[in-house]
C-alpha cells in the first residue's frame, strides 16, 4: 500500500490549446479510498490513466509511494486498474483472467492457484472458476474485474466507473461490495465516477473536476454541507441546490435577504458572522430541496421565513414528494464555477424544488406556503461564486 | 355514415387458394429458370465427372452425354500414371507447401498486423500505405526479377520461393484483414494486459492473436485454397517431377508434342484434386462466414 501524490498534473492537446486535465494537485493517504468525480468530459478519467501510466503526462508529476512515476511503465507502478467494460479476456476462463497477472509475473503455479482460490472466495466466485466471462451475469463479470485487480495485492486500485455498466440495484449492491471490500483491504484506491451517490457514500474524500480543474477536495459531507462554489453546490446534491440572486441589508441584530419579493431574516451570529460585510450587497443564495419544508405540516413554526409558492409539479416516490415550485425570485443557473445566468420559469416566476414529507398532501395548481431553513442556507459571491461562509 | 359490413367465409377460402395457386405457379416457374442455369453453369463439370467415369476411347467419341459403359479404370490408370511416381507424392508436395504458406501467413501476417494495428511507430502510416501499395503490383511485374533473385540464390527447384516468403509477411491483403479485424477489438483489454503487465509479446499471442480467431481461419482457408491451386509459381519454381504438386502434375497428362494425351486421367485426377479444397472449404465454412461478416466485407 501506498500514498499516491499529484502535483500540478497536467494534459493538454493540441499543442496546449485544449487541456483535459489542468493542474491537478492532490495528496492521497496510504489506504484512503479517494472518489475523483465530475460531469462527462471533466478530465477525470484522463488523470486516473495518467496514474496508471496508460496517458502521457504532459506538465506535471505523479508519485505512488515515495517514486516519482512519471516515466514508470504501468506494470512496474505496483497498480492494478479496473475498467468501466471489465476488460475482461473473453478467450480465457474466469480462473485464467484473474491468474494473468499472476501468470505474467512467472509466479510459481502453486503460489498463483492459492491466491485465486482466496481472491475468488472473497469475491464468491469460486463456482463461476471455470466459466468464460461471456457465460457470466454484469454483476459476476464486474467482480471477476474486482478479483483480477486485487490477487496482485497491489500498493494501489485505480477504478475507472466500474459500475456504469449495471442496471441500478445491481449497482447499489456492487457499491457496497466495493466499498467493505477497499475497508477490508486497505489499499489506497481511486475511484472514477460521474455518479454523485457513488461519491457521497464510497469514498473518505470526494474530488470534484470541472473543466479539467480541481474544485474541491473534502469528506462527502463537507462537499455537501460546505460547497466551496457554486459550481459545486449545483453539481452535488439531487434535486440539486435551488439558487437565487439576492441583496442582504443591515439590521440591527439581523440581516434582511431581500430575494425577490421576499424578505428572510438572518441572524447574524454563528456562521452567518461574516455576512455582515455583505450587507447592500448582491449575491447568490442557495437553498437545498430537503431545508424547504410545507409550512402547512408544521403549523407552530415561525411565520417569519415562509413564503407563498405555486405547486407546478407533484413527483411522489413513495419516500417522499418532490414538489416543483414557482416563487417569486430570481433564479440562478450554474454555467461554470464562476459563471451564473439568471433564469425564470415560464410562469415568470423562478423555479424552485422542495423535498417534502410523504405524509405532505399538496396538489399541482395549488399555492402553498413553504418555510425555508435560514440556518441552512448557502451563500456564494456573486462574482466569483466562491462561497461567503469560508 | 356507417356502411354494412358482409363477410363470407366460402369467397374468401377460394380467393386465398386462388392466390396459394398463383405463389405456387410463380414459385415452379422461377425454380425452373435457376435449375435451367444452374445446369449451363454446371454443365462442363458434370461432362468431365461422366468423362472420367467412362472409357478413354468412349470421350470424345460422341457416345453421349450419360456413359453406356461405366468404369474406374481412369481413376487407377491417373493415380499412377507415372509407375513407382504416383500422385500420392503430388498430394503430399502440395499438402507440404500449403502447411508451410499456412503457418507462415498466420504468424507473419499477424505480427505485422498487431504492429500496424495496435503499435506505434515513426513511418507507420507510410508504411501502411505502401503495403496496401503492393496489392495492386501484378504478379507478372513482380515475377522475373523474383525468378532471378531465387535462381542465384539457388532457391528453384525446391520448395523455398513458394513457403519462405510467406514467414515474411508476403500477402499484403491477409495483414489488411487482420489490421481491420484487430482494430475493432476493444483498446481496454490490450491495455489490461499492461497493466497486468504483459509485454508485447505477451499481449500478441495472449490476448490478441486468441481473438482474432475468425480472422486467422479466413487466413488459413484462402491460403489453403490460393496455394493448393496455384499452377503458375509452382510450374515455374518446381521443375523435377517428384517434387511436383497436384496442379503441375495434371499438366503432365496433355503431352501435345507426341499426341498421347490422357484425358481420361486427367479428368479423374482434375475429379479427385477438387476434393480437398471442397473439403477444406465445407468443414471451415463456418469460421471463413464469421471472419469476413466480422471484416465488414460481406
Amino acid at each position: 500500500m501506498a500514498s499516491v501524490t499529484l502535483q500540478n498534473l497536467t494534459k493538454s492537446y493540441a499543442g496546449g490549446a485544449l487541456k483535459a486535465v489542468d493542474g491537478v494537485s492532490l495528496d492521497i493517504e496510504d489506504g484512503e479510498f479517494l472518489v475523483l468525480v465530475g460531469p462527462s468530459g471533466c478530465g477525470k478519467s484522463t488523470a486516473l490513466r495518467m496514474i496508471a501510466g496508460l496517458e502521457e503526462i504532459t506538465d506535471g508529476a505523479v508519485w505512488i509511494g515515495d517514486e516519482f512515476v512519471n516515466d514508470v511503465h504501468p506494470k512496474d507502478r505496483d497498480i492494478a486498474m479496473v475498467f468501466q467494460s471489465y476488460a475482461l479476456y473473453p478467450h480465457m476462463s474466469v480462473y485464467n483472467n484473474i491468474a494473468f497477472p499472476l501468470q505474467i509475473a512467472k509466479m510459481p503455479k502453486s503460489e498463483i492457484d492459492t491466491r485465486v482460490q482466496e481472491a475468488a472466495r472473497v469475491l464468491e466466485l469460486e463456482a463461476y472458476l471455470k466459466r468464460r466471462p461471456g457465460q457470466l451475469s454484469g454483476g459476476q463479470r464486474q467482480r471477476v474485474a474486482m478479483g483480477r485487480a486485487i490477487v496482485r495485492k497491489p500498493a494501489v486500485f485505480l477504478m475507472d466507473e466500474p459500475l456504469s455498466n449495471l442496471d441500478a440495484k445491481l449497482r447499489v449492491q456492487m457499491r457496497a461490495e466495493i466499498a467493505s471490500l477497499q475497508h477490508r483491504l486497505g489499499v489506497t484506491t481511486i475511484y472514477v465516477t460521474h455518479d454523485q451517490v457513488e461519491a457521497m457514500t464510497m469514498g473518505h474524500r470526494v474530488a470534484l473536476l470541472k473543466d479539467g480543474t480541481l474544485q474541491q477536495v473534502d469528506t462527502p459531507s463537507n462537499i455537501y454541507n460546505k460547497p466551496r462554489n457554486t459550481f459545486v453546490a449545483a453539481f452535488i446534491g439531487s434535486p440539486t441546490m435551488n439558487m437565487y440572486w439576492a441583496t442582504l441589508e443591515g439590521k440591527a441584530d439581523a440581516l434582511a435577504l431581500k430575494m425577490g419579493g421576499h424578505t428572510l431574516m438572518l441572524p447574524v451570529q454563528g456562521r452567518y458572522a461574516e455576512l455582515g460585510d455583505y450587507s447592500g450587497k448582491r449575491l447568490i443564495v442557495g437553498i437545498r430541496p430537503e431545508d424547504i419544508s410545507d409550512a402547512a405540516g408544521d403549523p407552530d413554526g415561525k411565520p417569519e421565513n415562509c413564503i407563498s409558492a405555486a405547486v407546478e409539479l407533484v413527483e411522489a416516490l413513495g419516500s417522499d414528494v418532490i414538489v416543483h415550485l414557482g416563487i417569486d425570485a430570481q433564479a440562478a443557473e450554474v454555467r461554470s464555477s464562476d459563471s451564473l445566468d439568471e433564469i425564470k420559469s415560464s410562469a415568470g416566476k423562478a423555479r424552485c424544488v422542495a423535498r417534502f414529507t410523504a405524509k405532505s398532501d399538496v396538489r399541482l395548481g395549488q399555492t402553498v406556503t413553504v418555510r425555508l431553513d435560514t440556518e441552512r442556507m448557502h451563500f456564494f459571491d456573486e462574482g466569483t461564486g466562491l462561497t461567503i461562509l469560508g | 355514415m356507417a356502411t354494412a359490413k358482409t363477410y363470407d367465409p366460402e369467397l374468401l377460402k377460394a380467393e386465398r387458394q386462388r392466390r396459394a395457386n398463383m405463389r405456387r405457379l410463380k414459385g415452379l416457374g422461377l425454380h425452373a429458370i435457376l435449375i435451367s442455369l444452374l445446369f449451363v453453369m454446371l454443365y462442363p463439370v458434370i461432362w468431365m465427372v461422366f468423362s472420367a467415369l467412362r472409357p478413354e476411347a468412349e470421350i470424345f467419341g460422341g457416345m453421349g452425354f450419360i456413359p453406356t459403359n461405366w468404369t474406374l479404370e481412369n481413376f487407377v490408370r491417373g493415380w499412377n500414371l507415372y509407375g513407382d511416381l504416383t500422385f500420392t507424392r503430388f498430394y503430399i508436395n502440395s499438402f507440404i507447401i500449403c502447411a508451410f504458406a499456412i503457418v507462415g501467413n498466420l504468424l507473419a501476417c499477424s505480427m505485422a498486423a498487431y504492429a500496424f494495428a495496435r503499435l506505434e511507430f515513426r513511418g507507420k502510416w507510410v508504411l501502411f500505405a505502401i503495403m496496401l501499395g503492393t496489392m495492386m503490383l501484378p504478379i507478372h511485374v513482380q515475377l522475373i526479377p523474383q525468378y532471378i533473385f531465387f535462381l542465384n540464390i539457388g532457391w528453384v527447384n525446391t520448395i523455398l520461393p513458394l513457403v519462405v516468403p510467406k514467414f515474411l509477411a508476403h500477402d499484403a491483403f491477409f495483414i489488411f484483414l487482420m489490421v481491420q479485424f484487430m482494430r475493432s477489438l476493444p483498446a481496454e483489454l490490450e491495455q489490461a494486459a499492461v497493466v497486468d503487465g504483459a509485454s508485447y509479446w505477451q499481449r500478441y499471442w495472449r490476448i490478441i492473436l486468441p481473438l482474432s480467431m475468425p480472422a486467422l481461419a479466413t487466413t488459413a482457408v484462402f491460403t489453403f485454397i490460393n496455394t493448393y491451386n496455384d499452377f503458375f509459381s509452382q510450374l515455374i519454381y518446381l521443375t523435377d517431377t517428384n517434387r511436383m504438386t497436384v496442379p503441375v502434375a495434371l499438366r503432365l497428362f496433355l503431352d501435345p508434342t507426341s499426341g498421347s494425351s490422357s484425358f481420361g486421367g486427367l479428368f479423374a485426377m482434375v475429379l479427385v484434386s477438387i476434393g480437398p479444397v471442397l473439403g477444406f472449404f465445407l468443414a471451415s465454412q463456418r469460421l471463413l462466414t464469421k471472419g469476413i461478416a466480422t471484416q465488414g466485407f460481406k
